[in-house]
């Protein structure tokens, strides 16, 4: 049995009819949908057990806490993590990056370099941009070349003993590149620089292990792996984090507070302020199992035919461009035609209740590396069909002169 | 599926000028120039106009937008010229919409209102 005929009944959206037709929805990349095992637990939660979690001694309260902590638990296993102090829930990637962002950047002096790519969603630039702003700090860049992979052979002269941290996603949002992430983070270790990967491409499609990456931070948000929104995880290893001066202050986050000084409680609630998204990390964990139950190697198997599948149909139709790499891809595929802007193919797949982006994807250096203002982009998760590409690629080669 | 039953995506309108836009174009010894972008989708358009005695003599646009975004920056055009600094600034979104007969959906009317913020812009 393929996948989607397992999983297609778990997702009550996929019911929807838009625009007169059944939805197709690829856009996963942006937001993935729920299944109804997500949003039963949250649902669950909040009509059972909901109390603020950690310093509320009654039943409510210990159960909201043992929920919270026990979605840390399966993060942590999901991730081969060495230990649970290593996972921070943060508000999602953005977040997750400006946590090690804000702290780094308090310790950067002028002449350090932060390294980046030219790959880059641009919340894996931005933080950094910001963190480097008044400090004297440089952002550098690692260019791209041929379908779209990181220049290994200019890292050396860019990867240098100014580097403080590494900044890189795993997979790329719309190349659908899956960049070396252990090769990547062992050179930056070898010149002392920390590094840090935008893992939101990554976690919903691939099997990971934190001991196999060898990464000092991993970032990624719930909401594209079967979770809910609002939610976010920093992976960060135990000894750095112990080492990091936290950023931001707020109730959780402390051992004892003066009206002029605090000190900081242990890991992870150290990068914890305020009152979490609690019922959000129990829709996590329910995500958590799902993807287990089915086994990230079927997934990413799955979700890897339907994106050459796709890469493959598209680019068979005459004035169709795909960008990235044709085989080793994540579940994403970026693809523009001939006299159509990207906004107005998205519409037009919209009236055949297809769901698409379109648009930079929050990666304006990397348009301008494709040489485009926009694209428009397919991408996928566990409920996808080939049936559904099928119906993609029909309504892209109508296109036609409909405009 | 097919796209013969399938009825046209934007007004004939927005697909004419989409296709044949009548002021897409540099001008030469423009007096007053603008440019922006639309941060959700990127799109870029520049208006330049020539101001002659107050009034708009001549417009032209030049942009990397969608067929919504360009058909308004044509029509704002061609509706400014030999008009007043201070009619042409009044002219908004209703104006242009009422030319290229479009039901525009919110997500779209940013596609329609970039060139009348440009405008406005160049003309402050």
């Amino acid at each position: 049995m393929t996948l989607d005929a397992q999983t297609r009944r778990d997702f009550p959206i996929l019911e929807r009819i838009v625009n007169g037709r059944p939805l197709v929805y690829l856009d996963s990349a942006a937001s993935s949908q729920k299944p109804r095992t997500v949003i039963e637990a949250m649902a669950r939660y909040y009509e059972t057990s909901h109390a603020n979690v950690h310093r509320s001694i009654h039943t409510l309260g210990e159960e909201a806490t043992e929920l919270y902590e026990i979605a840390r638990d399966r993060v942590q296993r999901f991730i081969g993590a060495a230990a649970r102090e290593e996972i921070v829930f943060t508000r999602g990637t953005t977040d997750a990056i400006s946590i090690v962002a804000e702290a780094v950047g308090r310790t950067l002096k002028p002449g350090d370099e932060i390294l980046v790519t030219d790959m880059e969603h641009h919340s894996n630039l931005v933080p950094w941009q910001v963190a480097a702003r008044d400090r004297g700090a440089r952002i550098r860049s690692v260019p791209l070349v041929g379908e779209g992979t990181l220049d290994l052979a200019a890292l050396d002269r860019l990867l240098t003993d100014r580097t403080r941290v590494f900044a890189f996603a795993h997979v790329s949002n719309v190349l659908g590149t899956i960049n070396p992430v252990a090769e990547l983070a062992a050179r930056a270790r070898r010149v002392g620089a920390l590094s840090l990967v935008d893992g939101a491409q990554a976690i919903p499609h691939l099997p990971l292990d934190m001991s196999v990456l060898g990464c000092d931070f991993y970032a990624f948000s719930a909401h594209k792996m079967l979770g809910p929104t609002g939610l976010g995880v920093l992976y960060g290893r135990r000894a750095l984090l112990e080492a990091l001066e936290p950023a931001r202050g707020g109730s959780e986050m402390i051992k004892e507070v003066w009206v002029d000084r605090a000190t900081w409680n242990d890991l992870p609630w150290r990068f914890e302020p305020g009152t979490p998204p609690i019922a959000e990390t129990v829709g996590l964990t329910a995500a958590v199992e799902y993807l287990e139950k089915l086994g990230m190697e079927r997934v990413r198997e799955h979700e890897q035919a339907l994106a050459v599948q796709t890469v493959d149909l598209l680019s068979a139709i005459p004035g169709v461009r795909v960008y990235g790499p044709r085989r080793e891809r994540g579940a994403v595929v970026a693809f523009s035609v001939d006299g159509w802007h990207p906004h107005d193919v998205a519409a037009a797949l919209d009236a055949e209740g297809i769901a698409v982006r379109a648009g930079h994807h929050c990666a304006q250096p990397l348009m301008r590396w494709c040489g485009v203002v926009g694209t428009s982009r397919a991408s996928f998760s566990v409920y996808n069909s080939s049936e559904e590409v099928a119906l993609l690629a029909h309504a892209v080669a109508s296109l036609g002169a409909a405009l | 599926m097919s796209s013969v039953t399938r009825p046209a995506l934007y007004s004939e309108t927005i697909r004419e000028r989409w296709r044949r836009p009548r002021f897409r174009g540099e001008l030469a010894g423009a007096t007053a120039t603008a440019e922006d972008v639309n941060p959700l989708c990127g799109d870029r358009v520049r208006m330049q106009v020539t101001l002659q005695d107050g009034r708009v003599s001549a417009a032209r646009f030049v942009g990397d937008s969608c067929a919504i975004c360009t058909a308004s920056a044509d029509v704002l055009s061609e509706l400014i010229e030999g008009r007043s600094r201070a009619e042409a600034s009044a002219l908004g979104a209703g104006d242009v919409l009422e030319i290229l007969r479009a039901d525009v959906r919110p997500t779209r009317m940013r596609c329609v209102t970039l060139p009348i913020s440009v405008l406005a812009k160049a003309l402050a």
